[in-house]
């Protein structure tokens, strides 16, 4: 269990734009009557992408919508790791997956790059703001690992070499997710090169959203 | 090993289209209909004839969980919930049925749900899967366009609505009580059984919560037949599964595969074995981090079902199977899981909230090698007092893998310990 506390620097407001609003209102009509409360982790998660991070105004607003106290809102905003409780990044959010699987594939080198590259501390901003990082838990492509996440979007099967050229693309635009090995998925590497499969789709599914939506003005990466 | 026409997850990697017309036409959503016609009691048998166990880690008859629920109720409507909060360490099969196979979930849904009653299924999904979420919601919506949910659900007269909705990392999300407190809006922290949630689970209304693997394999099921399904596998352990492979081996990836297939086949066949051959092979962690790891030498005849495996005090879990090869610092490799329990620990249980920490600032002392011999004996009673001391088993999946270690590895340790403490003497 991790304690985590909201920054000392907060806005002075918080608003949805119009078309999260709407979409709002879609999320909530998930459940039943009376249950609206169900909506909160979806909301705080769609506030964190407009703005970044989820500061204390956006939970005072969420609490209002969801007709819940504000602590409650706050206690879900700190149990809940994927929520940043300060800014991050300008840019990018570099999530490194350290978890076992990761680690034996040499994760440990990237989390060394982004100390070198990025900041000494997780969770810190780099120097001129643009990028940030912190070491996750398993992110669940242990067979694309190492695996960072980015965003909506998971870079797979990295080496050192292609890490560091990663963070290159990310300061100046919106590098393709998917596999660095050119793997198609999660198929054994070189799978379909020697068998008779015929490869009907262009990428994978995440790759092909990513390329139809990296972000809608409404979305930050 | 497994024919292709035999594999449930026949576009698992997403090669081949995957607009619905296209999976239509590869069989799925065929006269869903007429399974429904067949009546609940109809498919729970087939189910249980089936063999099918639950694919989340338990390995729960499926068919059996879903005979608990009882009569629909019209004050109180019966849920069925998805967990898709996939989040044990080496398990990464989930995301490949939620982002290229989304159908087979999608029907499995609507059957599973009319058999228990409920017209209405969450289906819950970590946080992190955004793309996956979102290919999810594209095939639900293309189902409502086609008419196979809605009011009345592939023209069977059933009323069948499935809504998506995603957690924001929390491990602990995963255990089905812990997800139902998310879904209802609070933290992720377990509930007391009894009542088990098929009496009061999401809302306080009967629900069954299963893995996402065992509802997208029920249509299949149904289609060709329960013995069809339960001829892979041996006896209690049958069917077709997906194993995550990741670790040292040559070619990580997600592959379907017979139930009770050996180790051995399954890591030298797909992932092109053990990077430094075989004999470079140190221990596996045979079903996601939870469980303990099994030395070299059981590898060599292990098979990868839920009896041998927990006759090797380990178990299936998840079927990730973690490879570490003798490069490996295995001390660290487990104090990584160690780390790992110490920071999704939802902190409501005292043995768990501190004993996570201290296990884990203990495994660190064996890393460094800072640790003197006394503080193993410390160490794994500390597990013994967190293991069966919780609510939920975050605690047991922290104590088992470094169990796991000591049970195989402790001369390993011991002879770290040993070896410190001569050099600085030595020094001296």
């Amino acid at each position: 269990m991790i304690l985590r506390r909201i920054d000392k620097k907060q806005p002075s407001e918080f608003k949805f734009s119009k078309n999260n609003l709407s979409w709002v209102k879609k999320q909530i009509a998930k459940y039943p009557q009376d249950r609206q409360q169900s909506a909160v982790i979806p909301l705080l998660y769609r506030a964190q992408e407009q703005e970044g991070w989820v500061s204390k105004p956006a939970i005072e607003e969420i609490a209002k919508m969801l007709k819940m106290a504000p602590i409650r809102v706050y206690e879900v905003a700190s149990f809940y790791f994927m929520f940043h409780l300060s800014p991050v990044g300008d840019k990018a959010h570099i999530q490194v997956c350290g978890t076992t699987p990761c680690m034996l594939r040499g994760s440990e080198k990237l989390v060394e790059i982004c100390k070198k590259r990025i900041s000494k501390k997780q969770k810190e901003l780099s120097s001129d703001g643009k990028l940030s990082w912190e070491e996750v838990e398993c992110i669940g492509a242990c067979s694309n690992s190492p695996v960072v996440q980015v965003g909506s979007d998971y870079y797979e099967d990295l080496s050192e070499e292609s890490f560091v050229n990663l963070l290159d693309k990310l300061i100046d635009g919106n590098p393709e997710p998917g596999s660095r090995k050119k793997r198609f998925s999660s198929e054994p590497e070189g799978f379909f090169k020697s068998s008779k499969f015929k490869i009907e789709e262009k990428t994978n599914a995440s790759v092909k959203l990513f390329l139809e939506t990296p972000f809608s003005t409404d979305r930050k990466k | 090993m497994l024919k292709e026409k035999d594999k449930i997850f026949s576009n698992l990697y997403g090669i081949k289209e995957r607009g619905i017309d296209s999976v239509i036409s590869r069989g799925h959503w065929d006269n869903t209909a007429k399974f429904i016609k067949k009546g609940s009691s109809w498919i729970i048998d087939e189910v249980k004839k089936s063999g099918l166990r639950g694919r989340g880690g338990a390995g729960f008859p499926t068919g059996l969980k879903w005979s608990f629920m009882p009569k629909p109720n019209p004050d109180k409507p019966s849920y069925l919930v998805v967990n898709a909060d996939e989040s044990e360490p080496g398990t990464c099969k989930d995301r490949e049925i939620l982002r290229h196979e989304p159908h087979t979930l999608i029907e499995g849904c609507l059957i599973a749900g009319f058999s228990m009653g409920a017209h209405v299924a969450y289906i819950y999904v970590r946080g992190e899967y955004v793309r996956e979420r979102e290919s999810l919601q594209i095939a639900i919506d293309e189902a409502y366009s086609k008419g196979f949910l809605g009011k009345n659900a592939a023209k069977s007269g059933w009323k069948f609505d499935i809504y998506v909705h995603h957690g924001a990392g929390a491990y602990i999300c995963g255990e089905e009580t812990a997800l139902l407190e998310s879904l209802e809006g609070k933290k992720g922290m377990p509930r007391m059984k009894p009542p088990f949630p098929a009496m009061a689970g999401l809302y306080g209304c009967p629900t069954t919560v299963n893995n996402v693997e065992s509802i997208a394999v029920v249509p299949t099921i149904l289609r060709r037949g329960a013995s069809w399904f339960s001829k892979f596998g041996r006896a209690n352990n049958t069917g077709t599964k997906l194993f995550c492979l990741s670790g040292h081996v040559e070619k990580p990836c997600v592959v379907e595969e017979e139930m009770s297939i050996p180790l051995k086949e399954l890591i030298e066949k797909y992932a092109g074995g053990v990077i430094g051959g075989w004999k470079n092979l140190k221990a596996i962690i045979p079903g996601g981090s939870s469980v303990p790891l099994l030395p070299a030498k059981l590898c060599n005849d292990a098979l990868m079902d839920f009896d041998w495996l927990r006759e090797n005090q380990s178990g299936l879990g998840t079927g990730a199977v973690i490879v570490m090869n003798s490069d490996t610092d295995i001390v660290k490799a487990i104090w990584r899981l160690s780390k790992f329990y110490n920071h999704e620990s939802c902190g409501q249980c005292t043995p768990c909230r501190e004993g996570t920490g201290w296990m884990m600032r203990l495994m660190n002392r064996l890393v460094t090698g800072d640790a003197n011999l006394e503080e193993v004996e410390n160490l794994l009673e500390i597990t013994k007092q967190v293991e069966g001391h919780t609510i939920c088993a975050l605690g047991d999946a922290a104590a088992w893998p470094i169990q796991g270690l000591f049970r195989h590895f402790r001369h390993e340790i011991e002879d770290r310990i040993k070896n410190r403490i001569t050099k600085n003497i030595a020094a001296e």
